[in-house]
C-alpha cells in the first residue's frame, strides 16, 4: 500500500518560558504542547477537537511554521520542516495555508482583495503578469466571489463573503494542506451552511487535506474523516470519526460530547441522556473529570501509552 | 391564561438615529413571559435581540431610541418610569448577565465586594451583613471555597468562575426576572454546560423567570420551553420549542433547521451537502419594505415583497409572521 | 460633508500660503531686506505697506511672505525627518519586540524627558547657525511620539489575523511592517506629523530669537515676532501679522492632517462614493 500520510508530526513538544521577577530570569516554563505525534492523510479531514489552553492554536502555528518546536519533528510529504533542514518560508507558504477564525479581523482593511490575493502570487513568482488576473479571477469563482468584486476593500463584503476571500487567500498559493481554525464560529447561523459546503467541495475538487480545529462537535462530525481529541497539550484519543462518535472511550472525549447542547438529541430525547446509554468509564486514564483545569502546566504530564482499542482508533492511558 | 404575565412587550419600536434618517432596528416586537418562565429569544448578529433586551431596562444609548410601544413589566409601563425608578429595579427585580464576564465585572474590587454591593444597595444592608450574605451567594453558585474566594479579584479566577460570580450578583436580590444575554458563548463547552445547568437549577428553585438571548439554538433547547425567533429586527416566529424543532413554520426558520449539521445524522445517512439558504443578512439600512427575509425566501411571492405579513395564530399562543408558514 | 470641508478648506490655506511663499516675488514691491530705510520706521499699514514696516522701515508684508519660505521648510523637512525616524524606531520595536523594544522605548523615556527645545539648543550650539543645521536640530528631537504611537499600533496590529495570514503566505519581516502595519497606523501618524510641523515653525521662532536659528537679517516668523516684541506697544502690527501667518499656518495644517486622515480611511471613502 502507498503511504498516504502528507504530514507527520512527532514526539512534538512547545514550550513557553515565563519571564518571572525583577531579572527576568525564566525558570520555568509553560508546556502548551506535550510530547505529541499525530499525523495527517492525503485527502482528509482532521479535526483536532479540545477547549481553550489544550494548545490546538499553538499546534496549527507550530505546523504553519510561525512557531518554533521546542523538541520534536514534522515532517510533510517525508521531508523534515522543522530543525536543521527546514525549508525557506517560501517554500513552506506553498505547503500549508490557513483560513482564520475571525474573518473581520483576518482581512487588512487598507488593501483591495485584488492586493491581498496579487501580491503573494507574484512574491512567490507563480505565475507571470499577464497570468496574474487570470487566477485571481478563476480563485474567487471557485470560492463562489465574483471577479469584479475583486476591486473592493474588506469592509464593503459581509461576513460570510470575507470568509470566502480568506479562504481564497489561502487556496492562491495552491498548498496542499489548509489549517481551517473556527472556520465557521464566527458566521452568522445561516451562513454557516454554505460555508462549510464550499469547505467540502473545494476539499474534493483540489484534493486539499484539512486540519481543522474546532469545539463545534455537529460540524466536526460532518466535516471530519479522522478526529482527534486534545487534552492539555496531548492526544488523549485519536479515531476515525465514526469511532469517536459511536464508541467515545476517554472519559474526556465521553465529558465533552455529553456537553454539547445539540437541539435535535434534546427534543428527540428529553430525559435521557447520553450518558446513560454508556458504559461506566475505565480506569487508568491520564485525566479525571474532577481534576479539569487543575493541572499543573509548568510540569511535564504522567508518564502514559497510547494504546490501540480498535481499528486506527487510540486512547491515552496511564502507564503501569 | 389567568394571571398576567410578568413581563409583556407590546409593538415595541426601536429606531436608530442615522443623519437625517431614522432606521428600524427593531420593528413591532410582541412577546410575554410568565412567571418562573425561560423564554428564549433567538438570532444572528444585528438581528435586534440584545437591543431589545437592553430596551427592557432602559439601557439603550444615543442613536438607539425606542420608538413606540409599551413594555409592561407587572403591569407597570417601564418605559413610562424615570430614572431612578428605574435603577430601583435594576439589579433588585430586573437583572442582567453579559457575554464577557471580565468585561461586566469591575477589575479593581473583589467579588466579594461587588456581590455585597447588591445587598447594600437594594436590601439595605450594613456592609458587615452583606459580607456575609456574599459567602452565602458564592456558596449557592456552587463555588468551591466561598469564604476565601470572596477574597479574589476577578482577574484571579477562570472564566467560567466569573460567571458563576455574574449569576451570584444578577440572582443576589431574588429578582424577578434575569435577563441572560449569550451566558455562555465565551465559555468552553464543558463549562457552559455546568453554568447553563447551575442557572436552570437555581431559576427553578427561586421560582426566576429568564429571558435567554442567544444564536445557539442548542442552548435554547435546552434552557426554554418556549422560543421567539428574530430577523432583521422583525420577530418572525414565537413557538414552543418542542414544536420549533420538528415543525419550523417560517421559512427562515426552516432553512435555519435544515442548514445545521445535526449530530448523528451522517451515521445514519450518507454525508449530503447542507441546505443552504441563500443570500447575506440585509444591513441595518437596507432593510427591504415589507418581509425581511423575502429576498432570501424560497416561498416568496409579490405579496411578501410590499406588506410586512401580520402574525398567524398556530394554536397555544405561538404565531408567525408568514404569507406562506407551514 | 464635514469631512470634505477639512481636507478642503485645510488644504486650501496650506496650498494658498506655499504659493505666497513660493511666488513671493510676485506679489511684493519692496524688498524684504534691502529696503530697510529708517525713514519708514513703525509705519501703521498703508496701500503702499499693505502690513505696516517694523523698527527698520521694512515692508512687513513681504518679510511675512518671504518669510514664509523658512517657516514652511523647517516645519515640513524636519517633521519629515522626525516621523521617518519615530516609524522606523516605533514599528521595528512593536513588530520585534525584545531587546530592540526596551532599547527603543530607553531611547524614548529619554527623549521625553529632555525639553525638545534644549536639546535642539544643544545640537544647534555644536553644529552652528544657520537652516541646514536647524533641520538637523528640529529632525532629531521632536520624533518621541511619533515613535510611541507607531510602537503600540504596530503592537496590537502586529496581532490581528492578516498580520499572521501575511506571515504564512510567506511576506519577509519587512514586507509586512510596510504593507501591512504602516498602512493601517498613518491616520495617527499624520495627525501628529501635521501638529509637530506647527511645533517645529513655533521651534524655529524660539531658536532664532536666541540667535541660534535663522541669521538676522533673512526674515522668518519666528525673527520676526521676537523683533516686534518691544515695539508691541507702538507698532503691534509688525507682530499681528507673522503671528496671524504661523496661526492660519497650524490651523491649516491640522484640518488638512484631520481631513486626509478620514479621507485615507476606506471606510469613509466608500461612503461617500
Amino acid at each position: 500500500m502507498v503511504d498516504q500520510t502528507l504530514l507527520r508530526i512527532e514526539n512534538l513538544s512547545v514550550c513557553f518560558p515565563v519571564s518571572a521577577g525583577l531579572f527576568r530570569r525564566s525558570h520555568q516554563a509553560v508546556r502548551a504542547i506535550n510530547n505529541l505525534s499525530l499525523s495527517l492523510h492525503k485527502n482528509e479531514c482532521l479535526s483536532i477537537v479540545g477547549e481553550s489552553g489544550c494548545g490546538k492554536s499553538t499546534l496549527a502555528l507550530t505546523i504553519l511554521g510561525l512557531q518554533k518546536p521546542t523538541q520534536g519533528s514534522i515532517s510533510f510529504d517525508g521531508k523534515p520542516i522543522t530543525g536543521a533542514e527546514q525549508p525557506g518560508r517560501m517554500q513552506r507558504a506553498r505547503m500549508a495555508q490557513m483560513v482564520f477564525q475571525d474573518p473581520y479581523a483576518s482581512l487588512n482593511p487598507r488593501q483591495t482583495i485584488y492586493s491581498a490575493l496579487a501580491v503573494p502570487l507574484r512574491l512567490h513568482g507563480l505565475c507571470n503578469q499577464g497570468e496574474v488576473e487570470d487566477r485571481i479571477a478563476a480563485t474567487l469563482k471557485m470560492v463562489g466571489l465574483k471577479p469584479e468584486q475583486a476591486k473592493r476593500f474588506p469592509h464593503e463584503f459581509s461576513g460570510g463573503q470575507r470568509q470566502r476571500i480568506g479562504i481564497a487567500r489561502a487556496l492562491i498559493l495552491n498548498p496542499k494542506i489548509i489549517v481551517l481554525d473556527e472556520p465557521v464560529s464566527a458566521l452568522d447561523v445561516s451562513i454557516r451552511a454554505q460555508i462549510i459546503n464550499l469547505l467540502l467541495e473545494l476539499k474534493a475538487q483540489l484534493d486539499l487535506s484539512y486540519i481543522m480545529i474546532s469545539h463545534d462537535l455537529s460540524v466536526v462530525e460532518h466535516m471530519s474523516d479522522r478526529i482527534a481529541v486534545m487534552y492539555f497539550g496531548q492526544i488523549v484519543e485519536e479515531g476515525p470519526w465514526q469511532s469517536i462518535f459511536a464508541n467515545p472511550v476517554h472519559p474526556y472525549t465521553r465529558r465533552l460530547l455529553a456537553a454539547i447542547p445539540d437541539p435535535f438529541m434534546i427534543i428527540r430525547q428529553e430525559d435521557m441522556t447520553r450518558k446513560d446509554m454508556q458504559p461506566p468509564p475505565l480506569s487508568g486514564f491520564s485525566y479525571y473529570p474532577e481534576e479539569i483545569g487543575t493541572h499543573d502546566v509548568y510540569q511535564s504530564p504522567p508518564a502514559t501509552e497510547f494504546l490501540p482499542v480498535g481499528d486506527d482508533h487510540r486512547v491515552r492511558f496511564i502507564a503501569r | 391564561m389567568s394571571a398576567p404575565p410578568l413581563l409583556e412587550i407590546k409593538n415595541l419600536h426601536i429606531d436608530m438615529r442615522s443623519g437625517q434618517e431614522r432606521l428600524n432596528v427593531v420593528e413591532n416586537v410582541s412577546f410575554s413571559i410568565g412567571a418562573g418562565e425561560t423564554f428564549g429569544l433567538v438570532g444572528e448578529s444585528g438581528c435586534g435581540k440584545s437591543i431589545t433586551a437592553l430596551s427592557l431596562i432602559g439601557l439603550l444609548n444615543r442613536p438607539l431610541s425606542v420608538g413606540q410601544g409599551e413594555i409592561l413589566f407587572k403591569g407597570q409601563n417601564l418605559l413610562k418610569m424615570n430614572g431612578s425608578e428605574l435603577r430601583r429595579l435594576r439589579g433588585n427585580r430586573i437583572s442582567m448577565i453579559f457575554q464577557e464576564p471580565m468585561t461586566a465585572l469591575n477589575p479593581l474590587a473583589t467579588v466579594g465586594r461587588q456581590i455585597a454591593e447588591m445587598f447594600v444597595l437594594h436590601q439595605g444592608s450594613t456592609w458587615h451583613e452583606a459580607e456575609r450574605k456574599a459567602i452565602a451567594a458564592l456558596a449557592q453558585v456552587q463555588v468551591p471555597a466561598p469564604d476565601k474566594r470572596v477574597k479574589n479579584y476577578p482577574h484571579q479566577m477562570s472564566g467560567g468562575m466569573r460567571q458563576r460570580v455574574m449569576i451570584a450578583i444578577a440572582l443576589a436580590c431574588h429578582p424577578d426576572l434575569l435577563i441572560a444575554d449569550e451566558p455562555t458563548t465565551a465559555l468552553d463547552v464543558t463549562v457552559q454546560a455546568e453554568i447553563l445547568k447551575l442557572m436552570q437549577e437555581l431559576c427553578d428553585q427561586r421560582g426566576t423567570s429568564v429571558l435567554m438571548i442567544s444564536h445557539d439554538l442548542g442552548v435554547i433547547a435546552k434552557m426554554c420551553r418556549r422560543v421567539g425567533i428574530m430577523y432583521a429586527g422583525h420577530l418572525v416566529e414565537e413557538r414552543a420549542v418542542a414544536d420549533l424543532f420538528r415543525h419550523p413554520a417560517h421559512p427562515y426558520t426552516h432553512g435555519l433547521l435544515a442548514s445545521l449539521p445535526v449530530l448523528g445524522q451522517r451515521t445514519l445517512d450518507e454525508r449530503k451537502p447542507l441546505q443552504e439558504i441563500e443570500g447575506i443578512v440585509p444591513s441595518i439600512a437596507a432593510f427591504p419594505t415589507g418581509c425581511r427575509f423575502e429576498p432570501r425566501c424560497t416561498r416568496a411571492t409579490p405579496i411578501c415583497r410590499d406588506t410586512v405579513p401580520g402574525p398567524s395564530i398556530l394554536g397555544d399562543g405561538s404565531f408567525v409572521r408568514c404569507y406562506h408558514h407551514g | 460633508m464635514r469631512l470634505r470641508f477639512n481636507l478642503l478648506f485645510g488644504g486650501a490655506i496650506c496650498l494658498i500660503i506655499l504659493t505666497l511663499g513660493v511666488f513671493a516675488p510676485l506679489f511684493v514691491h519692496h524688498d524684504p531686506i534691502l529696503d530697510a530705510n529708517l525713514m519708514n520706521a513703525e509705519l501703521p499699514p498703508s496701500a503702499d505697506f499693505w502690513f505696516g514696516t517694523d523698527s527698520q522701515g521694512r515692508d512687513v508684508f513681504s518679510r511675512v511672505l518671504y518669510g514664509s519660505r523658512i517657516s514652511l521648510t523647517v516645519g515640513i523637512v524636519s517633521q519629515l525627518i522626525n516621523s521617518c525616524i519615530g516609524l522606523l524606531f516605533g514599528i521595528s520595536a512593536g513588530y520585534f519586540g525584545g531587546r530592540w523594544d526596551e532599547f527603543v522605548s530607553g531611547l524614548t523615556n529619554v527623549m521625553l524627558s529632555i525639553p525638545s527645545l534644549i536639546f535642539a539648543l544643544a545640537i544647534m550650539a555644536i553644529l552652528g547657525p544657520g537652516l541646514g543645521s536647524l533641520l538637523i536640530a528640529l529632525g532629531l528631537t521632536n520624533w518621541s511620539w511619533t515613535c510611541r504611537i507607531a510602537r503600540s499600533s504596530a503592537l496590537s496590529l502586529k496581532s490581528q489575523g492578516y498580520v499572521q495570514a501575511a506571515k504564512t503566505l510567506g511576506y519577509g519581516d519587512i514586507r509586512i511592517m510596510f504593507t501591512q502595519i504602516l498602512p493601517n497606523m498613518i491616520g495617527p501618524i499624520l495627525v501628529i506629523g501635521t501638529l509637530g510641523m506647527g511645533d517645529a515653525i513655533l521651534a524655529e521662532a524660539a531658536l532664532s530669537y536666541l540667535g541660534l536659528g535663522i541669521r538676522p537679517p533673512f526674515p522668518s516668523w519666528g525673527s520676526m515676532l521676537t523683533d516686534a516684541r518691544e515695539l508691541i506697544a507702538v507698532a503691534p502690527w509688525a507682530a499681528i501679522f507673522p503671528g496671524i501667518a504661523i496661526f492660519l499656518t497650524v490651523l491649516g495644517l491640522n484640518l488638512f492632517g484631520d481631513g486626509l486622515r478620514d479621507y485615507l480611511d476606506p471606510h469613509m471613502r466608500t461612503r461617500k462614493a
